[in-house]
């Protein structure tokens, strides 16, 4: 696709050729609106760069004093003191990758699953309803979830879930204590339903880019309908579902409200899973308007930018791994 | 035994019934949280849902009634603002990824859009606090705004691209041929046959920040009573439900979800319009 229209190169050869006929008024004109039109979306383009330079930069400037005052050791400590203003982050950046890997877990097979059934198994009239009902789920607010995952899914947790888990898989250390409901085991089951819709959309839509010949191919050969979307399908949309599930990591890891409504907001770090915790986003959302002095709040900017250094990598790397499946026109299912 | 070369083996049949079991299931098991939590709010929603819900500002703790009518038009004009922000360089930005955009610096936009997009709301908020709740030293409708204005770049110039690439080259080379310059061929011809797919965009921008509540917490803050003026605090429906539901009074608890029953009404219908013009073919093959 050439992407310059012939007509404006010949408006400007014509031009420096000096052969404009002296009735098409305008030209010059012309070729200068076109000019300001084409500056004014450059300026719109680089205006998305210059917000992601200026987030990082408030950052950074707004958090020097915890940087140079705790350096490297903020991520490494587990003392939350505003009182005596030392602060470390390790609880939280535990707190932030626990129940994000937590949601995966959950959320992932469930995600592939539907993902398949989608474009593989269910009948045609049925597939946009299941599809509307997925992008319905995506458009929740995450307060709502949050509201939700205090007075439903916890009290649930607490009286069906928890005491099934910890009889039967107390011995692992990972489901025991007391059982709130609330705690970092909620939070993963609200994060997994949140970033279903985002990894099974996109996993639907590289399982659509694999050529129908390999599905043909697969079934020629006698394969069952399952060996057929395994071998053929799946195998062909690994990097792209891997890519799915990495953008998801990215949404989990910085997912604020309802995660700050249902894991508890405690800074410490524990093995079971029943315990609460806390993570980078909810408690900047939690302590920012309430943190004084100068340490405190510095603090918790130096927790944004640990958060959105690591989302940022995250999703670069997500990206990359969707565009080389996609061929460079990522699907609209990124926002 | 020959026989079994004509039919699959008992154990690929099983595991094909297995496997296609379990995908089915899965399918069923991802629905099951949006009926729970829609039918929840619902439910508990309905109860206290009334006019004066709709048009009242809230009441003291303790008293009856009262409503989140401040908190409903707050939630507008927090929209409206940052449509202001969002919507020109969003769609700005779109026409560049589209009609200027095939090369590498274009490529360098779309990618840091994409990356955008995925900066958690939080931080979002802490620089719209860092650059105009700072200078202004106070909490402000406008800081608000501006978070989410930058949140709906990203979504709007994606899409905004997506349908502009869907526009046929034809209608471009025949304004063209026409003699009408570029950028009228784009503001006048590619934009308007575009123009419901640019409006689906903005709907999809508008569902996605409708609900955000973590970057108002320390920019539009809240504000229990009614205000217009873009230099104060402003309540906003996703964080008045926050608000409410940590509360631990009953009643506070009711407000809260019948909130959530109004903004999500709001969104749905929302999503639901966007895929209605989607279906509809005004933007082919654009979903």
């Amino acid at each position: 696709m050439s992407e310059e229209p012939p007509i404006s190169d010949t408006v400007v050869s014509s031009e420096k050729l000096q052969v404009v006929p002296k009735n098409r008024v305008g030209v010059r004109e012309n070729v200068f609106a076109d000019q300001v039109f084409r500056g004014f979306v450059i300026l719109c383009a680089l205006a998305v760069l210059a917000i992601v330079g200026l987030i990082f930069f408030e950052l950074v400037s707004q958090s020097r004093l915890s940087i140079s005052k705790f350096g490297l050791s903020f991520l490494k400590k587990q003392i939350w003191d505003p009182v005596a203003e030392d602060f470390g982050a390790l609880p939280f950046v535990y707190g932030t990758v626990v129940s994000s890997l937590l949601g995966l877990l959950i959320a992932v097979p469930l995600s592939i699953g539907t993902a398949l059934f989608i474009t593989e198994i269910c009948p045609g009239r049925l597939r946009p309803v299941l599809s509307l009902l997925v992008e319905l789920l995506a458009a929740i607010p995450s307060v709502i979830y949050g509201l939700w995952g205090i007075f439903v899914l916890a009290p649930f947790l607490r009286l069906h879930v928890q005491p099934f888990l910890a009889t039967y898989f107390g011995w692992t250390g990972l489901f025991s204590g007391p059982k709130y409901g609330w705690g970092m085991l909620a939070a993963g089951c609200i994060i997994a339903i949140m970033i279903l819709p985002i990894i099974a959309s996109i996993t639907r839509e590289v399982i659509m880019a694999v050529p129908r010949v390999q599905r043909e191919a697969a079934l020629a050969l006698g394969a069952t309908k399952w060996e057929m979307l395994r071998m053929a399908v799946l195998r062909n949309a690994r990097p792209g579902i891997f890519g799915a599930t990495i953008l998801g990591l990215g949404r989990a890891l910085g997912e604020t409200m309802a995660v700050t409504m249902v894991i508890g907001n405690r800074p410490e770090i524990a093995k079971s899973l029943f315990a609460p915790g806390y993570t980078l986003a909810s408690a900047i959302a939690n302590e920012f308007t309430e943190a004084v002095g100068n340490v405190y709040f510095s603090a918790l900017m130096e927790m944004a930018l640990v958060l959105f250094v690591i989302t940022l990598i995250v999703n670069a790397l997500a990206v990359l791994l969707v565009w080389s499946i996609t061929r460079g026109m990522p699907s609209r299912s990124l926002a | 035994m020959p026989k079994a070369n004509h039919t699959t083996s008992l154990r690929r049949r099983l595991s094909n019934g297995l496997a296609l079991g379990l995908i089915t299931m899965a399918a069923l098991i991802v629905t099951v949280p949006l009926f729970l939590i829609l039918g929840t709010v619902v439910q508990r929603g309905l109860g206290s849902l009334n006019w004066a819900f709709l048009t009242q500002i809230p009441k003291p703790i303790g008293e009856e009634g009262g409503g989140m009518g401040n908190a409903i038009a707050g939630s507008m004009l927090l929209l409206g603002f940052a449509s202001l922000i969002g919507i020109p360089l969003g769609i700005g930005a779109g026409v560049f990824l589209a009609e200027y955009g095939r090369n590498k610096f274009g490529n360098v936009v779309r990618f840091t859009a994409d990356a955008l997009n995925g900066v958690p709301s939080v931080v979002i908020g802490m620089t719209a606090w860092a650059l105009v709740v700072v200078p202004q030293k106070h909490f402000s409708l406008i800081s608000g705004s501006v978070a989410l204005g930058i949140m709906m770049i990203p979504v709007i110039s994606r899409t905004t691209e997506q349908v502009l690439l869907l526009v046929p080259h034809t209608i471009r080379e025949a304004a063209l041929g026409l003699g009408i310059p570029k950028w009228r061929t784009i503001v006048s011809v590619v934009l308007r046959t575009a123009s419901a797919g640019i409006v689906t965009s903005i709907m999809l921008a508008f569902a996605r920040i409708a609900g955000e509540s973590a970057p108002l917490i320390f920019t539009a803050f809240g504000n229990e009573f009614w205000n217009m003026s873009p230099n104060q605090p402003v309540a906003s429906l996703p964080l008045q439900i926050y608000k409410y539901a940590i509360q631990p009074y009953e009643q506070a608890h009711a407000q809260a979800w019948t909130a959530a029953l109004v903004l999500i009404t709001m969104i749905v219908l929302t999503v639901v319009f966007v895929r209605f013009v989607v279906s509809r073919g005004a933007i082919k093959g654009a979903s």
